[in-house]
């Protein structure tokens, strides 16, 4: 049946492609945990995820939690529950939002930057280079980068966490008339541990995809500039899709019954 | 097969046989190549002959279909791992073009071998790449700079530098001159026959530049529908009798070889 062909044919490259990351992924994490260990790149790396992201995740971060108190405040003033609107804030962008919205600027800040430097590093040879300079790619490259991911984005999602609710509580006080006082003592009472450990959890797998998706489609990437180009799109692209089917599964992982 | 090796020494590599297909595309198809200890060598052939997937499998960085590479006696296919990472510690290679990396400064591209592979500090490492800076005309003022600021003949110098700088046994030049003046080109080939000299190495090159390949070769072999379809001393390359090597060397787009050109 030539209809069945082309469905056949995608799925076994779907499948291919599923198996190859998979090896990449085993082989990368493999890489963190064997010795040469390079601090030097890790620290680097660490620099440019956590630290130089650091003003576009607070950005995000304070205009989410400014939006959210705003919409959540029209919307329960129909059943006149306004008063729920700290603890709204506070679950909203602890467990999801922080997590979520880091994790997607951080894939198109930081992963297409990855996968640009990798993948001009492939066309140009310098990734053979390294292999007959005696380093190996894979912890010369990507160990560092996988690693200084999963470190440092929960860091920047707590960050993002305190600038989110930081955001929530001026429009609530300065913009809604809410007391200071008993918003932040209502945020307190309300928020418990699991829904922050389960945003950092979150964030530290996102930060292992938007990495690896960078690597793996820079490792890859053929064909001069336009191949890097597609490798860039690829990568961020593909950690934005991961980033949202994983948030669905985490969460059903901390919260479902 | 060639015999023209000196027969009382095991060859430095020994390739038999070789294949290697792209999907149905098939680039290598049982080359056959001896490198002596000391001798340099060097293979022709048009662009897209399989030059480069040559070295690559060499290397170790493509994994041929089938045949077997041996260096020193030792087989280099289905090796992985550590075991062939001690066997790369053997070669050098100058890429193309020179493959530098741009986040690092000059002199840490010249020692990278020495302070990632051989895990040497880097103060005396410095010592060393500027040394071997030196040997290839650079002076100090350029280890600092990045590769970014460098001309084309200064980045293929210091990837030469790059090459030699953990003194390999092998050392693999892919088209040294390409992209050079030719006066520049002159200068690279004379600083790779002195500092192969002055190691001792056995040098593998590929070009299509015959200039270039009379001076720094010792024999000269030519590859052609993924064969080793001619090998002799690079002072008989004109006298081979071979008409494609003939047809090669005076760069007619007449005679046996045909290139494939499509007419519109």
């Amino acid at each position: 049946m030539p209809i069945l062909q082309p469905v056949g044919r995608t799925f076994i490259a779907f499948l291919g492609a599923a198996g190859r990351l998979t090896l990449f992924a085993f082989m990368a994490i493999a890489h963190c945990f064997r010795p040469p260990i390079y601090p030097r790149l890790i620290g680097r790396q660490m620099m440019a995820v956590g630290y130089y992201s650091l003003p576009v995740v607070g950005l995000t971060a304070i205009f989410t939690g400014m939006v959210l108190a705003l919409q959540s405040y029209t919307g329960f003033a129909r059943f006149s529950a306004e008063s729920a609107i700290p603890n709204v804030v506070i679950v909203s962008i602890t467990r999801e939002l922080g997590p979520v919205l880091a994790g997607l600027m951080v894939a198109g800040r930081v992963g297409a930057a990855m996968a640009a430097e990798i993948g001009t590093m492939r066309v140009t040879e310098q990734i053979d280079a390294l292999y007959t300079l005696s380093t190996n790619p894979f912890k010369y490259l990507v160990a560092p980068r996988l690693i200084a991911g999963v470190v440092t984005l929960p860091i920047l999602v707590l960050i993002a966490d305190i600038i989110g609710v930081f955001g929530g509580y001026l429009v609530s006080i300065y913009k809604l008339g809410f007391n200071p006082a008993t918003y932040i003592a209502n945020t307190i009472d309300f928020v418990q541990v699991q829904d922050v450990v389960s945003g950092l959890v979150k964030a530290a797998v996102f930060g292992f995809l938007v990495t690896l998706m960078g690597c793996y489609h820079g490792y890859h990437s053929r064909g001069g500039a336009q191949g890097v180009g597609t490798a860039t799109t690829n990568a961020v692209v593909s950690a934005s899709i991961l980033i949202l089917c994983f948030n669905y599964f985490i969460t059903e992982l901390f919260f479902a019954q | 097969m060639n015999d023209s090796t000196p027969t009382n020494q095991a060859p430095k590599i020994q390739i038999r046989g070789l294949k290697k297909a792209f999907g149905d595309k098939v680039i290598l198809d049982g080359v056959d190549l001896d490198i002596g200890q000391g001798e340099s060598v060097l293979v022709i052939g048009g662009s897209g002959s399989g030059k480069s997937v040559l070295l690559k499998c060499i290397l170790g960085l493509l994994h041929p279909d089938s045949g077997s590479i041996l260096v020193d006696g030792q087989e280099v296919v289905g090796l992985y791992g550590s075991a062939l990472e001690e066997v790369r510690a053997k070669f050098g290679m100058l890429f193309q073009n020179a493959a530098l990396f741009d986040s690092l400064p000059v002199w840490e591209n010249v020692a990278f071998g020495l302070i990632q592979g051989k895990g040497m500090n880097r103060e005396e490492a410095k010592a060393v790449a500027l040394e071997k800076l030196a040997s290839v005309g650079l002076n100090e003022d350029v280890a600092e700079l990045s590769p970014a600021e460098l001309s084309g003949g200064m980045r293929k110098r210091v990837g030469l530098a790059r090459a030699i700088a953990s003194n390999p046994e092998i050392i693999f030049f892919d088209e040294p001159t390409t992209g050079l003046d030719p006066i520049m080109g002159d200068v690279i080939d004379r600083l790779i026959v002195s500092c192969v000299k002055e190691l001792g190495a056995s040098t593998l090159s590929i070009t299509h530049d015959m200039a270039s390949a009379r001076r720094i070769s010792d024999r000269i072999a030519m590859l052609y529908k993924g064969k080793i379809i001619w090998s002799g001393p690079t002072k008989s390359i004109d006298s081979s009798g071979n008409p494609y090597v003939e047809q090669f060397i005076n760069g007619n787009s007449e005679g046996p070889i045909q290139m494939q050109v499509r007419s519109l």
